[in-house]
């Protein structure tokens, strides 16, 4: 934890001296994000992301797989995703968006929106 | 030509002579015998079983996933004794494309037998049922409108097609859902039970590795139904490997795929297709023949790889 906190001031006394750099860094990390699915695995299983972010899913699995909403009625729902194919949907709202594979109910994730 | 023809057609007599094994039923106890002992092929009424043809698919380890169908295809028609019907046990295609339905439709009706299909879940991925019902169940008479599950009786036996496939839930398994049950026992009601009921359906209907989606939610209360019947044969696919059980006067079998294999359960990280040596890409495919036998209603089931 201690060597953790150090590396963290370390990183923040950099970033400080980079200036406008950071911002920009920042502003698109807060913008983008991306889940993958490998070995029928959301990875992050758990994604969060602050609103307003557009979250984009790969799918580099060899087996087609969907990215659908838990909501009733689901909130989104991709078309099948073959190999390297990749769906996006922008989180607008706070909230917790629970989504599984409709081909493959068992793989589950989930974004928070902060 | 005539030579080649005939040298393949000897080929494809030992390798189904070489490799096939039988599978019969009796006193709730399955027994393997290779087929060259076994007395299947004489019997009255036989029908046979393919899945998982997965056209579309082109991966490793099967980049001519419709030339593998159409080994399997010609494996049956080349059976001494020509079946009375095809069950298809779904993932047809790979993506419900209507191009992958043109081409299994294609490849499959060159074999000229009476074909009954059931959706798997690759098949129904694009506007629901609708287009695997118009493509692959035309004239059927639905157990309800759109939920591509229907009946038929042939030679004395009951068939059943269910589909365990459509509105999966998260972190469910398959599922047959309370309408598809309902009109169930209407179907069964008034039978008797001694008539041999033949279930096919994509997803197996008895639990084989729940962490992988292998089994039915609600399958229990479809075999509750059919628990009077003293035979019933329950036929799967989607695990794209042979595995059986019987449970009483049940008998489940799964059926190879034509496309690709997967791991048993539990051995790999994943369900994702196994990788194989080419050479050895044929002895994991394949496709099923079965046999009623009328002195004791038992059904023989005889499972041949491509190669």
């Amino acid at each position: 934890m201690r060597t953790h906190l150090t590396r963290r001031g370390v990183v923040a006394a950099t970033a400080a001296g980079l200036g406008l750099a950071l911002i920009t860094v920042r502003a698109k990390a807060a913008a983008n994000a991306s889940v993958t699915i490998d070995n029928f695995t959301f990875s992050p299983q758990t994604l969060t992301v602050a609103a307003g972010t557009k979250v984009t899913f790969t799918n580099q699995d060899d087996i087609p797989h969907t990215i659908t909403s838990d909501a009733s009625p689901p909130l989104f729902k991709s078309p099948p995703l073959d190999t390297d194919d990749t769906f996006a949907f922008t989180f607008a709202t706070p909230g917790t968006y629970a989504y599984f594979c409709s081909l493959h109910p068992h793989m589950q994730g989930s974004v928070i929106v902060q | 030509m005539a030579e080649l023809k005939s040298r393949r057609a000897a080929l494809e007599c030992m390798l189904w002579a070489g490799t096939g094994v039988v599978w019969t039923v009796a006193g709730g106890i399955p027994r393997g015998r290779l087929i060259g002992t076994a007395e299947a092929a004489t019997r009255d009424f036989s029908f046979v079983q393919i899945s998982d043809s997965h056209i579309g698919f082109s991966h490793d380890p099967n980049m001519d996933v419709p030339g593998t169908l159409k080994s399997g295809i010609d494996l049956l028609k080349a059976m001494p004794k020509r079946p009375s019907l095809m069950l298809h046990t779904g993932d047809v295609s790979h993506l419900s494309k209507p191009s992958e339905f043109d081409t299994a439709a294609q490849i499959i009706g060159t074999a000229g037998f009476e074909t009954h299909y059931v959706p798997g879940e690759h098949d129904v991925l694009i506007d629901e049922t609708a287009p695997f019902i118009e493509r692959f169940q035309k004239g059927v008479k639905q157990g309800n409108a759109g939920g591509a599950y229907y009946s038929f009786d042939n030679s004395g036996v009951h068939f059943i097609g269910l589909n365990n496939v459509s509105n999966l839930k998260a972190g469910g398994l398959g599922q047959l859902g309370d309408a598809q049950l309902a009109w169930l026992q209407d179907d069964v009601s008034g039978r008797s039970a001694s008539q041999p009921i033949v279930v096919f359906a994509h997803i197996p209907l008895w639990t084989v590795y729940a962490p992988w989606g292998w089994g039915t939610d609600d399958s229990a209360r479809a075999l509750a139904l059919l628990s009077r019947f003293g035979s019933v044969t329950v036929l799967n696919g989607h695990i794209h490997q042979v595995l059986q059980k019987v449970e009483g006067k049940v008998a489940f079998h799964t059926a190879r795929s034509t496309a690709f294999p997967q791991p048993a359960p539990g051995t790999a990280p994943s369900a994702g297709p196994m990788k194989v040596d080419p050479g050895q890409l044929r002895s994991v495919l394949g496709v099923a023949s079965i046999t009623v036998v009328p002195t004791d209603a038992h059904l023989a089931i005889i499972d041949t790889p491509l190669a």
